[in-house]
């Protein structure tokens, strides 16, 4: 039996400014991780991350990314992920002051 | 200062041009990704965790009040307000908008600068003693031979692709500030036998995963062969080092896989074809740049009044003894402005202070700055008359504190708060240690101490060749701090060994305390560094102060 496959989401930087991006379900790139699709099948993470790939001209370096279900949408499980949700720790930059 | 030529000028300008219609074709969709990220690592734009970095080169680490001026100028307009100063002498910033690259680059050229080979796998920026031309100690101001190298390195066509990035670093005294045996190539000016000065070649130095300490393939070079040796030794790695596998293609593997005496061989015989091409031409272009750096005119005036404040203001005091190291003219002090505030971050200066040392450099230093590897600006050329009056000046902008080469002077890579290839944050752990040693009240009584921070294997933060080395990765999801003990960056240059397991990012700094006050009670007198007590005592004592349940283990066991 193959292990149980771990939720993901799909995310990037945005190409104009960089800024951490996720993909959503319906097919939006976000600033906010919690709108992002929680992804729960591996052939669908498969396809999702296809179709982030071909917008090579909106987002740069798409990839998948471990997640898990929080209370108001996807959080991250990693902290490298985590501090992509909010900035650098050093000043109040970012997203973690940007975000509405 | 050297001053760009119509070639210079008019090769910056077009490399702007060329790279504005890059950006442009790449927002426009002509261009993917894969095409465009070459181009622009060419150009020093990096993507990184939050935005786009874009590192532009400070030759060999100097600059003038302009140029300062013109990174405040470019931190308002397109980033958040300040700038941050590295170990490569270089300045970044961190929230540059893609569209408005070409604006920035546009605005560095019109103060003789740029961005180009701050990235790749090129020669990047040749970085220098940060005291140079003013070092008490020195031989010979080495940035003449520094603005040769930039100039011969810029766009060399034969070394735009090498197996791997390539750094070059230069020293004209013998007291080494340059880190240059951790580099690819180190330059060190010595005198020979017969008195002639030259350059002593180190090769195959660096640090990252597989740090070595850089070794001696040529005892004496005559200045006038040193473009031809080097590009030699270019070449020779060029061909040799690996391309098959990106953590062995630095050229420290190179020298390491086939043995320092085969490079040399090749090296010389590479050597002797090249050097009889070299018809004179960097001859005539070395006569030409050497001007650049002439001395400045050096003020001759009384110093009583600095001796008055100096014996009157305690804080003044502890600010000289701690930050002016010995100029080589008298009446003069070499001045360190500390960007390591407590509490602050290690290497940033805010828009206003870059115009406050603009101004101080221009009132009072020449027209000169520096930025050292060890992340802080230097005015290299200070008549003591001035520097109280300077003093206070950096004192209103949160510029004067007194702590270079002290415990809290650290040198910390941006982390995971920034770099996309961090396993670790950096700069948090630097701001607590600082804050705490401030607390303390102890830094000063504990004395000249490197400490030095990478967020990970890469070693930006030099944290190998730390006195304490502290290097963060990633444990299983969770940062985790490893020590090091015992390296060192000067002219006696060494590794450090690690000390044991890691810690967690609650437990680094409580562990750094106890190992410095395990030195304070280990040292045999107040005048023994911590370095010197490692190298008395060995690892042993240290590590039973970061460890001390296991001490008490082994104590129980035997």
């Amino acid at each position: 039996m193959s292990r149980r496959f771990t939720p993901k989401v799909v995310t990037a930087n945005d190409l104009l400014d960089g800024d951490a991006v996720w993909l959503t379900e319906d097919d939006r790139w976000t600033r906010r991780m919690c709108e992002a699709e929680l992804i729960e099948d591996e052939a669908h993470a498969q396809l999702r991350l296809l179709a982030a790939e071909s917008q090579g001209n909106i987002v740069v370096g798409a990839y998948l990314v471990d997640a898990k279900a929080g209370e108001n949408g996807p959080e991250p499980t990693h902290f490298r992920e985590a501090f992509r949700t909010r900035g650098p720790s050093n000043y109040a930059h970012g997203k973690q002051v940007e975000a509405a | 200062m050297y001053k760009y030529n119509d070639f210079d000028e008019a090769f910056v300008r077009e490399r702007v041009a060329q790279f504005s219609g890059q950006v442009a074709r790449r927002i426009d969709g002509s261009l993917s990704e894969d095409e465009f990220r070459p181009l622009r690592l060419m150009n020093g734009l990096y993507l990184q965790l939050h935005a786009y970095m874009l590192r532009v080169a400070v030759p060999y680490g100097t600059l003038n009040s302009r140029q300062m001026r013109q990174f405040a100028t470019i931190a308002d307009t397109y980033d958040k307000g300040y700038g941050h100063f590295t170990t490569r002498q270089n300045i970044q910033f961190n929230w540059p908008k893609l569209r408005d690259v070409p604006a920035i680059l546009t605005a560095l050229a019109d103060v003789e600068m740029h961005a180009i080979q701050t990235s790749g796998n090129t020669i990047r920026n040749v970085t220098a003693d940060h005291f140079a031309g003013a070092a008490a100690d020195e031989i010979e101001d080495p940035r003449a031979y520094a603005e040769l190298i930039r100039q011969w390195s810029t766009d060399h066509p034969e070394f735009q692709f090498l197996p791997r990035k390539f750094k070059v670093a230069i020293t004209g005294a013998p007291n080494d500030r340059a880190v240059v045996k951790a580099h690819d190539i180190g330059l060190r000016m010595i005198r020979n036998d017969a008195g002639e000065t030259g350059f002593e070649v180190i090769v195959g130095g660096g640090l990252g995963r597989t740090p070595m300490i850089g070794k001696v393939i040529r005892d004496f070079l005559p200045k006038a062969d040193l473009l031809p040796y080097l590009e030699a030794i270019v070449s020779v790695y060029n061909l040799l080092g690996r391309r098959d596998n990106k953590y062995k293609a630095r050229i420290k593997i190179t020298v390491h896989e086939n043995g320092l005496e085969t490079v040399r061989d090749m090296v010389e015989g590479e050597f002797a074809q090249r050097r009889a091409l070299f018809n004179g031409a960097d001859q005539a272009l070395l006569a030409e740049i050497e001007p650049a750096f002439a001395k400045p005119d050096f003020l001759i005036g009384e110093t009583e009044g600095f001796d008055a404040f100096y014996k009157a203001d305690p804080v003044f005091r502890s600010w000289v003894d701690t930050n002016l190291a010995e100029h080589r003219q008298p009446g003069y002090a070499i001045v360190t402005i500390s960007l390591k505030a407590h509490g602050q971050t290690p290497g940033d200066a805010t828009s206003e202070q870059m115009r406050v040392m603009a101004d101080l450099a221009e009132e009072f230093g020449h027209d000169e700055l520096r930025v050292s590897h060890e992340q802080n600006i230097v005015l290299p050329h200070v008549h003591k008359s001035h520097l109280p009056e300077l003093h206070a000046r950096l004192a209103a902008v949160g510029l004067a504190t007194a702590n270079v080469g002290l415990v809290s002077d650290i040198i910390a890579c941006p982390g995971m708060d920034y770099c996309a290839l961090a396993t670790a944050r950096s700069i948090p752990i630097a701001q607590q240690i600082a804050e705490r040693f401030d607390e303390l009240k102890l830094e000063h009584e504990v004395g000249p101490l490197k400490l030095k921070i990478s967020g990970c294997i890469n070693a930006c933060g030099h944290h190998h060749v730390g006195h304490i080395g502290i290097l963060g990765l990633d444990r299983a999801g969770v940062e985790n701090y490893q020590i090091t003990l015992g390296g060192d960056a000067t002219q006696d240059a060494a590794i450090g060994e690690r000390a044991g397991p890691g810690f967690s990012a609650d437990a680094i700094v409580p562990a750094i305390e106890r190992l410095i006050l395990a030195y304070l009670d280990l040292r045999e007198t107040a005048g023994e560094t911590f370095i010197e007590a490692y190298r008395r005592l060995g690892a042993e004592p240290f590590k039973a102060a970061l460890y001390p349940d296991e001490a008490g283990d082994r104590k129980h066991a035997a």
